[in-house]
């Protein structure tokens, strides 16, 4: 598959999961990431997502699709019935983020994360110069539009992590185009961690 | 095709369609019900549409509701009555009759030619009436099994249906998990709440308390027609929703002016006169007794639905709409939550329309879309859909 057109979150959590893994998607919009990964790597898919008009487009595409907002989806499953939970680009609009990272946890050997940087560069300057709200390519709402509830950096989301025995098996930074190999927490846009739960039982 | 079809497409009917009649469960063989009673011979009247492919995979059993009936697509030689899913059923339609094999067929305990209280007793030659048995969902979707036997179909496509059609889409699940590829039941529930149970009963009642109803006997003398009609028209208003009724009636006046006396002043009351009146016509009061009964007894809530450690792999698709109030949606994430903690691969939306309960017999064009292509990739697997995506 990988071609340049795709998003660059995608094509890193696309080569994360490996093939015929169970995989939860928690909003998985219209099914952009989950589809290559079905049509390609066999993965066994759900999605879950808010938006009626999403879950057409996912359902054209050939995924299942629960209606349902993220808090709500997770309760019902038994601990480890997945091997991947991806949390992309959604945890920001979750307010009990807590409670889903835990339960994503409880239910998937791995959790993937994907949030936006608000720690990066060009936020500080909008705000620190400018006094305003930051928008960004990965933060592009205005403060009175947006759907995120929660604004984190690279860093405060590791010390999250580390408060709550959480493993961080792997972090990508992104930056527009590619990825950031020095000081994420300014530099890159958006972060793709992969978490464990801290306890040894989850190999 | 693409997601909705072009117009002429759509309008489509699949034109002059014929029931036909399956009889079995003859003497010695008698048909053994859930409540012990034995029942043969059972005549089940059904339709097909569309052609069965030699490998015999691709045939869809779509179940009525309530007060349905085999004829769901097409019309009647020299008739104009479009079947009860014709919005769903045909040409290029959700079930696509140029691609699938569709079966539909009338319930036992119905009227609408197979067995039911108004058939002849061969014991007596006279109409069951209250000599009938009970009978169930289960009843009903061990009946279908027979027809499907003697179709020659091992595997079904699809299972579909709303209300107590979905409830049999459950029910086939539950009894035949290995002969249902995917199911898709609309506007259902895995039991009925005291809510609804509640309105079965005054429906029941409202039929009961008619002095014609003589304790079901009355094949000689005409229907209940006064407590048939008035049961009716409580179940038409538990199909509509308050949104669509403001749509269809507001507070409109049938002659413009109030009469000052007890006639239909309102075009809600005028309309659901004419639906009672018009019911009483064609389905049979005992039916009506009977159904709404099996439809209260149904239960596959716990582990019924899927037994223990049973594996299933039937696929679902779960509708629900946002104003069916007599359905309510929590409902159908019931069904969603059990399938959740049973690994089985599921889809579930809620869809916005204002018909209420009604609306799965309405050609909702998501709906239409979200059938189309689950059947697709049932059918087909992800070889039909390269086009979309990376």
């Amino acid at each position: 598959m990988a071609s340049e057109d795709i998003r660059l979150d995608h094509r890193i959590i696309y080569s994360i999961i490996g093939p015929e893994s169970r995989v939860l998607d928690l909003g998985c919009g219209e099914g952009d990431l989950l589809y290559p990964l079905v049509r390609d790597k066999q993965v066994r898919a759900q999605g879950i997502e808010l938006d009626d008009k999403a879950i057409q487009e996912c359902v054209k595409k050939g995924l299942s699709v629960f209606h349902d907002d993220i808090e709500h989806s997770l309760r019902e499953y038994p601990d480890n019935c997945f091997d991947y939970v991806i949390l992309n680009q959604s945890m920001q609009e979750v307010k009990n983020v807590d409670f889903v990272i835990h339960e994503a946890l409880r239910i998937g050997s791995r959790v993937i994360v994907g949030f936006p940087n608000f720690a990066f560069i060009r936020s500080r300057f909008m705000l620190f110069f400018r006094g305003k709200a930051p928008i960004t390519k990965s933060l592009p709402y205005t403060w009175f539009d947006t759907p995120n509830v929660r604004f984190l950096s690279i860093d405060d989301f590791s010390d999250f992590c580390t408060e709550k025995n959480i493993r961080i098996i792997e972090a990508h930074y992104l930056g527009e185009r590619r990825i950031i190999h020095f000081w994420p927490n300014l530099l890159a846009l958006n972060a793709i961690f992969v978490l464990a739960s801290g306890n040894a039982k989850k190999a | 095709m693409t997601e909705t079809g072009n117009k002429t497409d759509k309008d489509k009917s699949i034109g002059v369609v014929e029931t036909q009649y399956y009889t079995y469960a003859i003497p010695g063989k008698e048909h053994k019900l859930e409540s012990g009673e034995k029942l043969g011979p059972i005549t089940l009247a059904y339709e097909t549409y569309g052609k069965l492919n030699k490998e015999k995979t691709n045939a869809i059993l779509a179940l009525h509701a309530l007060s349905g009936d085999a004829h769901a697509a097409g019309v009647h030689s020299g008739q104009d009555n479009n079947g009860w899913w014709d919005d769903m059923i045909g040409p290029g339609k959700a079930f696509d009759t140029n691609r699938y094999f569709v079966i539909c067929s009338n319930v036992i305990g119905g009227c609408k030619g197979s067995t039911g209280p108004s058939s002849i007793n061969e014991a007596t030659g006279k109409p069951y009436a209250l000599d009938f048995p009970f009978i169930t969902v289960a009843d009903m979707v061990h009946a279908q099994r027979h027809l499907i036997d003697y179709l020659g179909i091992d595997r079904l496509l699809c299972v579909t249906g709303g209300s107590m059609g979905g409830m049999q889409v459950l029910q086939w699940v539950a009894s035949y998990p290995e002969r249902v590829r995917s199911a898709i039941p609309i506007a259902t529930a895995l039991k009925h709440s005291p809510q609804q149970i509640a309105f079965n009963e005054v429906v029941r009642q409202s039929i009961m308390a008619d002095p014609a109803w003589r304790e079901g006997n009355y094949y000689e003398y005409g229907q209940p027609e006064k407590g048939l009609a008035l049961a009716r028209m409580i179940g038409h208003i538990t199909f509509m929703s308050d949104q669509s009724m403001e749509e269809k009636f507001s507070r409109r006046l049938t002659s413009g002016r109030f009469s000052f006396g007890f006639d239909a002043d309102f075009e809600v009351e005028g309309y659901l006169h004419y639906r009672g009146a018009n019911f009483v016509k064609r389905f049979d009061a005992n039916s009506y007794l009977y159904i709404t009964k099996a439809i209260d007894y149904f239960d596959l809530s716990g582990g019924r639905l899927i037994p223990g450690g049973k594996a299933i792999d039937t696929r679902f698709l779960i509708i629900s709409f946002k104003s069916d109030w007599l359905y309510p949606s929590y409902q159908s994430q019931e069904i969603v939550r059990l399938l959740k903690r049973k690994h089985v691969d599921a889809t579930y939306c809620e869809l916005r329309t204002t018909y209420g309960h009604d609306a799965f017999l309405i050609e909702v064009e998501e709906q239409t879309t979200l059938i189309k292509h689950f059947l697709d990739k049932t059918f087909n697997g992800y070889l039909v859909v390269s086009d979309h995506g990376i």
